[in-house]
C-alpha cells in the first residue's frame, strides 16, 4: 500500500538548515496498523506529513496504492488527499460552526457528492462510531472523546485507502484513548489501513507494528503482539 | 459555481460571526446609501432650479430696448427708441434659423393698479399683446375655450384669454366665462378661453394673473400704433439661440441707426445660456456626487476587503483541514471571493433600497409640504442604480480577490500548525 525510498527532508530557516528526515525506507501492506514512535524532533510528524501529501520530501520515492507521489500540483494534492486518505489531528480540527454530521460530510462536499447522498453517509458513519444521537449537536457541545470519534467518522467518511492519526489521543485522557482506540482497531479489523503517530507505549502496543524513530532514521520496526484495548474499557 | 452546496457554505461562514458581517455590511450599506442619496439630491436641486425657468422653451431669448450709449451718424449718445412691427418680418427675414419670433407689449403690471373691470368686480393685472406662436414658447394649458390666433391678429379682434386669478378675481363660481365680457382699461373684450401655466416656481401668481389678447388689437386699441416693447425669440432646435444672436442685434443696430459697436442699446436675456450654465453646475455637482459617493463607497469595500483578510487569517487553520480534507485552492478560493461578492451585493441592495425609502420620504414630505425653492422631486433613474450595481459587483470580486489568494498561499501543513 505504502512504499518509501530514501526519503529526505530537510527545513530551512534563514541561514540555519535542519536535517529532519535522514533516508526513511519502508513499506506498509494493506490492512496494517502501524504506530510510528519517537520523542519530539524525532521527525515523526514530518514523515506523516509527507505521507498525508501535505508537504513534500526533498528526495526520496513515495508510492502510494501504486501512484507515485511527486511533484503533484495543489489541484492533484488535492484530489489525492481527497481519495486515498483520511486525516485524524490530535486537536480533532472540526469545523465550529458545522453540525456533527456537516463535518463528516465535509470530505464528500469537496468529493462533489450530492447532498442527499452526503448527509445519508455521513449519518451512517456517525452510527457507526456511535454518535448518531449526536448528528446535530455543534462541537462545542460534545466531549473531547465525541469530537475525535466525529473526525474519525470524517476521515472514514471518504472511503480513503489508508488513514493517518497524528497523536489521535494526545488531547485525550487514558480511558477515552482507549475508547477510541478500541474504534481505531474495529476499523482495521475490517481491513483498512492505519497509521498512527503516537510517543505514547501503552496505545502504540496496541498496533500490530511498531516503527521508532530517532533523528530522522528508523532505529527499529518490529511487528508486535496487539493489546486489545477493549479489555481496558 | 452557485451551486446549493456553496450557498450553504457561505452562509454558514458568515453566521459563524454575525456582529462583524453586519459591522461589515454597514460600511458599504452606508457607502452606496450616501452615493444614491447624494446623486437624488443633486438631481432634486437641478429640478428644483430648471423649474424656475418655468418651462419656456430654452433654446430663446428675449430681447429689449435700451438707450444708446454712443453717438452715431449725427444721432446723439442716450437716444430711447423702439422696435417696429416692421423688424420681426426683418429679422425673420434675415436670419431664417429662427422658430418664433414674438413681438410683445404690455399693459399694466403685477401688483399694479386696478385695469380691468368687470360689473361691479375691478383688479390688477397684467395685459400682454401676444402673437399666437406664443404659447409654443411658453407651455400652457387652454382650461376652457381656446388661445389666440391669426384670425384675431388680423382682424384685431377684442378678445382675450385670462388666467386663473383673473377668473377668481372677477367671476363667481359657477359663471359662465367663455363669452363674457370685461372691460380693460375701458375697452370691452370678449373672453374665448381661460389657461393655466403648470410646472412653474416662482412665478406663480403673477402668471395666474395674466390676460392675453391679440398684439395687433393690442396696438390699436391701447395706442401703441407699431411699436414693439420686446420680442421673445426662439431658435430652431437644432441651432443655439446664441450662436445667431449676434446677427440680430446687428441687423436691428442697422435698421435702428445705432453705432454698430454700440453694446447698450439693445438689451438682451439668453435663456438657452443661462440655462447652459446651469446644467454645466449641475453637470459638475453631479459629478461631485459621484466622486464623494464613490469615495465614500471605497472606504467600505476597503473595510470588506479588510475584513476578509482578517476573516482569512483566523479561518487559516480552517482552510488547512479543508484542504488536507481534499478542498481544491480554487474551491477554496472562489469560497472567499464569493462570500466578499455575496456580502458586498446584499449590504448595497440594501443601502440602494433604504436610500429609495429616504428619497420616497423626501417626496412625500414636499409633496405635503408644497413647493420649495430651487428644490424638486429628487429622484435618481434606473441607470444610476444599475452603475451602482455594476461598481458592486466590481468591488465586491476587487475586495475578495487579495484575501482569496492569501487563504492559498501558505502550504496546508504550515496552515494546520497554526492554533
Amino acid at each position: 500500500m505504502i512504499q518509501i525510498k530514501d526519503l529526505h527532508k530537510s527545513y530551512h530557516m534563514g541561514s540555519n538548515s535542519l536535517h529532519v528526515l535522514k533516508g526513511i525506507n519502508f513499506n506498509v501492506k494493506e490492512g496494517e496498523l502501524v504506530s510510528i514512535m519517537g520523542s519530539s524532533g524525532s521527525g515523526k510528524s514530518t514523515l506523516l506529513n509527507i505521507l498525508g501529501m501535505l508537504d513534500e520530501a526533498d528526495e526520496g520515492e513515495y508510492i502510494l496504492d501504486g501512484v507515485p507521489i511527486k511533484n503533484l500540483n495543489e489541484k492533484t494534492a488535492a484530489r489525492y488527499r481527497n481519495e486515498f486518505l483520511g486525516f485524524i489531528f490530535q486537536s480533532f480540527n472540526l469545523i465550529n460552526y458545522k453540525s456533527a454530521t456537516e463535518n463528516v460530510a465535509l470530505p464528500l462536499y469537496y468529493k462533489g457528492i450530492p447532498r442527499k447522498e452526503r448527509i445519508a453517509k455521513a449519518e451512517h458513519y456517525l452510527e457507526k462510531v456511535g454518535l448518531k444521537e449526536w448528528s446535530h449537536h455543534l462541537p462545542s457541545e460534545l466531549s473531547g472523546g465525541q469530537k475525535q470519534r466525529v473526525a474519525i467518522a470524517r476521515a472514514l467518511a471518504s472511503e480513503p485507502k489508508v488513514l493517518l492519526a497524528d497523536e489521535p489521543t494526545g488531547a485525550l485522557d487514558t480511558k477515552t484513548s482507549y475508547g477510541v482506540l478500541e474504534l481505531i482497531q474495529e476499523i482495521n479489523d475490517e481491513g483498512k489501513t492505519i497509521l498512527i503517530v503516537t510517543h505514547e507505549d501503552d496505545i502504540a502496543h496496541m498496533t500490530k507494528r511498531i516503527v521508532n524513530l530517532k533523528d530522522g532514521v528508523i532505529i527499529n520496526d518490529s511487528i508486535v503482539e496487539q493489546v486489545r484495548a477493549n479489555q481496558y474499557v | 459555481m452557485f451551486k446549493k452546496d456553496r450557498w450553504i457554505e457561505i452562509l454558514e461562514a458568515l453566521n459563524a460571526n454575525k456582529v462583524r458581517t453586519l459591522l461589515t455590511a454597514f460600511g458599504v450599506f452606508w457607502g452606496i446609501m450616501i452615493l444614491v442619496l447624494l446623486l437624488a439630491l443633486t438631481n432634486g436641486l437641478r429640478n428644483g432650479v430648471t423649474a424656475d425657468f418655468g418651462n419656456f422653451a430654452t433654446n430663446s431669448m428675449f430681447m429689449w430696448t435700451q438707450g444708446t450709449s454712443k453717438a452715431y451718424k449725427g444721432l446723439p449718445k442716450s437716444r430711447r427708441f423702439n422696435y417696429k412691427i416692421d423688424d420681426v418680418a426683418a429679422i425673420k427675414a434675415e436670419v431664417p434659423e429662427l422658430k418664433y419670433v414674438s413681438p410683445r407689449n404690455q399693459l399694466g403690471g403685477y401688483q399694479g393698479a386696478n385695469n380691468v373691470i368687470r360689473g361691479t368686480k375691478t383688479g390688477a393685472f397684467q395685459i400682454y399683446g401676444d402673437y399666437p406662436e406664443f404659447i409654443k414658447q411658453k407651455p400652457m394649458d387652454i382650461l376652457q375655450g381656446r388661445f389666440l390666433n391669426y384670425s384675431d391678429i388680423n382682424e384685431k379682434r377684442k378678445i382675450c384669454v385670462i388666467g386663473p386669478d383673473v377668473v377668481a378675481g372677477l367671476y363667481d363660481k359657477n359663471e359662465d366665462i367663455i363669452g363674457s365680457y370685461i372691460k380693460i382699461n375701458g375697452v370691452n373684450f370678449m373672453v374665448v378661453g381661460t389657461f393655466k401655466i403648470t410646472n412653474s416656481q416662482g412665478d406663480t401668481e403673477e402668471e395666474a394673473n395674466t390676460i392675453f389678447i391679440p398684439f395687433t388689437t393690442f396696438n390699436q386699441a391701447f395706442n401703441y400704433g407699431d411699436i414693439v416693447g420686446w420680442m421673445a425669440i426662439t431658435a430652431d432646435d437644432k441651432i443655439s439661440i446664441t450662436s445667431v444672436k449676434e446677427r440680430i442685434f446687428a441687423l436691428l443696430k442697422n435698421r435702428h441707426t445705432i453705432h454698430p459697436e454700440d453694446v447698450r442699446a439693445i438689451g438682451h436675456f439668453d435663456l438657452s445660456e443661462e440655462f447652459g450654465r446651469i446644467s454645466g453646475l449641475f453637470k459638475i455637482l453631479a459629478f461631485v456626487g459621484y466622486f464623494v459617493g464613490a469615495l465614500v463607497l471605497m472606504s467600505g469595500i476597503i473595510g470588506i476587503n479588510n475584513i476578509m483578510l482578517i476573516v482569512v487569517k483566523e479561518r487559516t487553520k480552517e482552510i488547512g483541514v479543508r484542504r488536507a480534507l481534499g478542498a481544491t485552492p480554487i474551491a477554496i478560493q472562489g469560497q472567499i471571493l464569493q462570500e466578499s461578492l455575496i456580502l458586498t451585493i446584499v449590504s448595497g441592495m440594501t443601502g440602494i433600497s433604504f436610500a429609495a425609502l429616504v428619497i420616497w420620504g423626501m417626496n412625500t414630505l414636499l409633496d405635503s409640504v408644497g413647493p420649495v425653492e430651487n428644490f424638486a422631486n429628487p429622484s435618481v433613474s434606473m441607470q444610476v442604480v444599475f452603475t451602482a450595481l455594476i461598481i458592486l459587483v466590481a468591488s465586491g470580486l476587487l475586495a475578495g480577490l487579495i484575501p482569496a489568494i492569501r487563504a492559498t498561499k501558505m502550504k496546508p501543513v504550515d496552515a494546520l500548525r497554526i492554533e
